[in-house]
């Protein structure tokens, strides 16, 4: 599904290296977490898959299913299937959250050559995402993200994700500010949509994430590159012992 | 003395510059063709002596520092062509209301509904001012002299002089639906002074709606009378080609307990100046004034003014201005605001927010924020911002699959939302929304 090899980047407006060679291939289906100390260029890797200027790629490259994906603007790669939840989802006052999300989901279509959903059919399907995660109507006619909790806000990414169903989800940092249960809405919202065709690659400092969204691989990050790779237990040595040993150990 | 002759006549400033401005003041006028006025002759008498004491601005004047008065000095405007596929204005079509047409600021009853409705009493100047003596007598003129002071502003004065039609209403009551003015256009040269007079008495309640493009110049006044309790919703949203030179002035008088929302937006326009001067007389009363202006500098000049003046006189008394300009490829905005809060007005509660979002870096805004405050308990704020598209908003849409175009146009009404916010009316407010967004999204492709 996501190929990364030997990635390079650095800022565009200062001559600073962020990421240093890293690769990593996540496979259709699978859930991997990345985890890392803070710097290590976690965000990074996820605007810089996703798009966000500023970045420059000095080396290496990404693809989503055999395409280049850094070759792409930010609507093209969200219409070829990959989608980024924000650590810190944007407000964005004067616009309804409705008329934001039928437009993503329509023009995600229309690229792909698919038909536009009809008003109705597009109120049907976000009603029932909706109360999955338990976002009520209120919350969908408000403004994007404004004057939502950090919870609701977090859950109203998830909604984003189910309705626009791509293939690839890059999640950053979602656990952030959320309390126990808003973690648990969040993950269950997660975990509705896994399936084989679907891959996730959850960035999180804390272990604590995937005890709700069980990874198939974690990856330990550190100075720009993954500098090991292993099962869940990965994770829980991180919780156990921090990231000091595993770092040294892997030089 | 002709345009021309003013214009190239060399002369040393020192000496001739008054007779040049007075020169050029006489043929502004001598262009006109002036109403002798019949309840309004006094008025008209003492604007013209007002006027002639005042003369023209000029680029020195301080109010005029920023927007260039010559446009409006010129004897008369450049005409302009008359767009043949200019819809009238969709805006407000499909609701409830009473519409009163004007073709080049002159009242076309044909055009026009039957002008009577309960609550209200609506006549137009020009018919008024033949048949003798009117209510509007006490108000025509009146709030624009009071407003001279203490700043000057010569071309309303002008305009009580010049204006030939506009429409008077009296408020008794709270009528069934807005009253909607509408302008048209027919003659490629029209010099458009249209003046209306509203007064809203105690209790009273009234929707003014007034859309249209007006002339290849005009210069408007509207003088509203607000009693204890009433209230004036006022929308406007004028049409402009890309050449139109155009001036609008508001004069209110807001006496206590009553409430003034005004909204005006603003799209084309080469040079285009509203003025605002609000007089809060009564305790507890609101003054709400907001704009939104969007210019693109590539399709002719684009220079929009807004300058506001509130004066607080009362006790208890809240005003609120919100002003937003949305500029592109050398588009200019300008923003003079002040609030004056008198001796005694204690607990008044001033607002003034101006903000100009700029798409490129070709265009500009220069804001002037002033608040006078002779009051010891009063919460005042003035704020101004100059600001790009927030590239972090941007990103997220475009994340989401919004593309790049879309996204700006969903940012830029973002932007926009504070002033329109200052629409009570959803259904209106929705409707000047969908305007934006159908001129954003085409701007957009250009």
């Amino acid at each position: 599904m996501l190929k990364i090899d030997n990635l390079h980047v650095k800022l565009e407006e200062e001559d600073k290296q962020i990421l240093k060679g890293l690769s990593l291939e996540v496979p259709a289906g699978e859930v991997h977490a990345i985890m890392g100390p803070n710097g290590s260029g976690k965000s990074t890797l996820s605007y810089v898959l996703s798009g966000r200027d500023g970045y420059e790629v000095t080396e290496g490259g990404a693809t989503l299913e055999g395409e280049d994906l850094l070759d792409m603007d930010p609507e093209e790669r969200a219409a070829a299937g990959l989608f980024l939840a924000f650590q810190y989802p944007v407000e964005i006052p004067g616009v309804g959250n409705m008329t934001f999300l039928r437009t993503a989901v329509n023009a995600q279509r229309k690229a792909r050559g698919e038909e536009e959903l009809s008003s109705g059919e597009f109120l049907k399907l976000v009603r029932a995402k909706a109360k999955d995660l338990q976002i009520d109507a209120e919350m969908l006619k408000r403004p994007v993200n404004v004057g939502f909790s950090g919870g609701e806000k977090k859950r109203n990414e998830i909604l984003q994700m189910a309705m626009l169903e791509p293939r690839m989800c890059i999640m950053d940092e979602t656990d952030s500010g959320l309390d126990v249960d808003a973690m648990r809405l969040v993950s269950d919202g997660v975990n509705a949509l896994r399936d084989a065709g679907r891959s996730f690659l959850v960035i999180t400092h804390y272990q604590r994430l995937l005890n709700h969204i069980k990874p198939d691989v974690v990856h330990i990050m550190s100075n720009g590159r993954i500098v090991k790779s292993g099962g869940p237990e990965l994770a829980l040595q991180v919780e156990e012992e921090g990231y000091g040993d595993l770092l040294a150990e892997a030089g | 003395m002709s345009e021309t002759a003013v214009q190239t006549k060399e002369v040393t400033p020192q000496v001739s510059g008054a007779s040049k401005a007075a020169d050029a003041l006489e043929a502004r006028l001598g262009a006109l063709s002036l109403p002798a006025g019949g309840f309004t002759a006094g008025a008209r008498a003492e604007a013209l002596a007002r006027l002639r004491d005042m003369g023209l601005p000029g680029p020195r004047d301080e109010y005029w520092r920023y927007t260039d008065p010559r446009a409006f000095n010129t004897a008369r405007p450049a005409p302009l062509a008359i767009e043949e596929n200019a819809p009238d204005s969709p805006l407000f079509a499909d609701i409830d209301k009473l519409t009163l047409v004007f073709v080049d600021g002159e009242f076309d009853a044909e055009a026009s509904d039957d002008l009577s409705l309960d609550g209200i009493v609506i006549d137009t100047l020009a018919q008024a001012d033949a048949a003798g003596d009117h209510w509007a007598r006490d108000l025509y003129g009146v709030l624009e002299a009071s407003g001279q002071s203490p700043v000057k502003r010569p071309f309303a004065a002008l305009n009580t002089v010049a204006a030939r039609d506009g429409v008077l209403i009296h408020v008794t009551g709270k009528p069934s639906k807005p009253v909607h003015v509408i302008h048209r256009r027919a003659d490629e040269a029209a010099d458009v002074n249209w003046h209306h007079v509203v007064r809203v008495e105690t209790g009273a309640e009234l929707t003014l709606l007034e859309t249209g493009m007006v002339g290849a110049r005009s210069n408007g006044v509207l003088e509203a009378d607000l009693a204890k309790g009433a209230k004036l919703h006022h929308i406007t949203s004028k049409r402009a080609g890309h050449q139109t030179v155009g001036l609008s002035h508001i004069f209110a008088r807001v006496e206590a307990e009553a409430q003034l929302k005004a909204f005006a937006l603003s799209v084309n326009g080469t040079v285009m100046r509203h003025e605002g001067v609000i007089d809060i007389v009564g305790d507890d009363a609101v003054a709400h004034i907001a704009a939104a202006a969007l210019g693109d500098g590539n399709v002719g000049r684009f220079h929009h003014d807004d300058t506001v003046f509130i004066t607080h006189a009362a006790e208890r008394c809240e005003s609120r201005q919100v002003f937003k300009k949305v500029l592109k490829n050398g588009a200019e905005g300008v923003f003079q605001g002040k609030i004056l809060v008198k001796p005694g007005a204690q607990k008044t509660d001033g607002y003034q927010i101006s903000q100009a979002l700029l798409l490129d870096e070709a265009s500009q805004f220069l804001a002037k924020p002033e608040l006078e405050i002779y009051a010891d308990d009063v919460k005042c704020s003035h704020g101004s911002t100059t600001g790009a598209i927030d590239e972090t908003a941007l990103f997220y849409l475009r994340s989401r699959g919004v593309p790049y175009e879309r996204a700006i146009v969903f940012l830029v009404l973002s932007f926009l939302a504070d002033a329109l916010e200052e629409i009570e009316d959803e259904v209106l407010r929705e409707q000047i929304n969908d305007r934006l967004e159908a001129w954003l999204t085409r701007r957009a492709k250009q």
